[in-house]
């Protein structure tokens, strides 16, 4: 093993990790969170550990991650907008209570329409 | 009487000596050590079971902070490792040392075409912006036209200036992915970052991809990283070297 396969390729190997080189910037800066999240969490050798844990069953923490990780923008073009609505996500505590609303309305629209045959 | 514990694995390395991880500590602090078979070195850490058992760790994991910790911790022993390495995913836990030797040994030659594929490479990550566009200017009013008309006339010029702008996007991301990827032994797309994240809200990201690059070539690829930059006026960002956590295996991943 050679000592350190940066030397002389004029590439700059800090101990600190990965550096992000800006193309128009000058100097340095660290790798963020999402790089590193994004490459533990989701990439690297999967085999089997004794301590089961599927990280993709983590439920909320697959939500959260794709909430971080994934561009949110893009999965809007494509449709996957769920979250914006999903009651647990948005913290929409009414929700339940206007889909009982809205359900109640339909009912009673329903019960008037059919008790008013001559409309 | 002592506390039960499990053994965290962080990557597989070709035969390591332990001396070479001295002074490296893991995730909750203990030092890394080696666990050797079949010609084949796992760098792992004694966790405490309390903490990283199956129940107690699907908790931990939840907590942002706690990840972030945890995967910062992670990562850094894997790039403190001297030589190739196939960096593990979090959270690869083992009951004991033999249970993790018993795998090296079962998976030998799958791990050693592993380490032959990343040997004198590492990852790059490259991460191209959307160009800062003028504002789309007003299609030219014409005479008798009414306010509504006129109207709908500027909408329709202003949707078919970001469909083209789109569309220029696109090709561009493809461009640079194309000729990045002819310099790397091998290539993986990502999903883009969410701008919450890169802390550049302004400015979509088109391409968010991992290269393998040779060590000897990688001065050139980062040349080449910042003329495409400077060519396509466009913000480009490398970062790297990298563990190869997109190429853990030959032929893994999407």
């Amino acid at each position: 093993m050679s000592a350190d396969p940066w030397a002389g390729t004029g590439v700059v190997r800090s101990g600190g990790g990965p550096q992000a080189y800006s193309a128009a910037a000058a100097g340095p800066q660290p790798g963020n969170l999402g790089d590193i999240l994004e490459r533990v969490l989701d990439k690297g050798l999967v085999i089997a550990g004794d301590i089961r844990v599927n990280l993709l069953d983590i439920e909320l923490l697959t939500i959260k991650l794709r909430l971080i990780i994934a561009s949110v923008d893009t999965a809007r073009e494509i449709g996957i907008n769920w979250w914006e609505t999903d009651p647990w996500l948005t913290g929409d505590r009414d929700r339940p209570r206007l889909e009982q609303e809205n359900r109640e309305l339909r009912h009673r629209l329903a019960a008037l329409e059919a008790g008013d045959p001559s409309d | 009487m002592t506390e039960p514990h499990a053994v965290w694995g962080y990557a597989v390395t070709a035969r390591l000596s332990p001396d070479r991880l001295a002074g490296l500590s893991g995730v909750a602090g203990p030092p890394v050590r080696t666990v050797a078979a079949a010609g084949l070195t796992a760098a792992v850490s004694t966790v405490s079971l309390a903490e990283f058992g199956e129940q107690p760790l699907r908790r931990r994991l939840e907590d942002l902070a706690w990840l972030e910790a945890t995967a910062r911790a992670h990562h850094q022993v894997i790039d403190a490792l001297p030589g190739p390495a196939i960096p593990l995913r979090l959270a690869t836990i083992y009951r004991d040392d033999a249970s993790l030797a018993g795998l090296l040994a079962q998976r030998q030659a799958e791990l050693a075409a592993g380490l032959r594929q990343v040997t004198e490479r590492a990852e790059w990550g490259v991460k191209l912006f959307a160009a800062e566009r003028p504002a789309v200017a007003d299609a030219p009013e014409r005479a008798g036209a009414g306010p509504g008309l006129s109207y709908l006339r500027r909408r329709g010029h202003q949707l078919s200036a970001a469909e083209q702008a789109r569309q220029a996007d696109a090709v561009l991301a493809e461009q640079v992915h194309a000729e990045l990827r002819g310099m790397a032994a091998a290539a993986q797309l990502r999903p883009a970052q969410a701008a919450e994240l890169t802390g550049e809200p302004r400015t979509a990201m088109l391409l968010n991809a991992a290269y393998l690059v040779d060590d000897g070539t990688a001065a050139r690829f980062a040349a080449a990283v910042r003329e495409l930059g400077r060519r396509h006026r466009t913000r480009i960002e490398l970062t790297g070297p990298w563990p190869p956590y997109s190429f853990a295996l030959p032929g893994t991943g999407p």
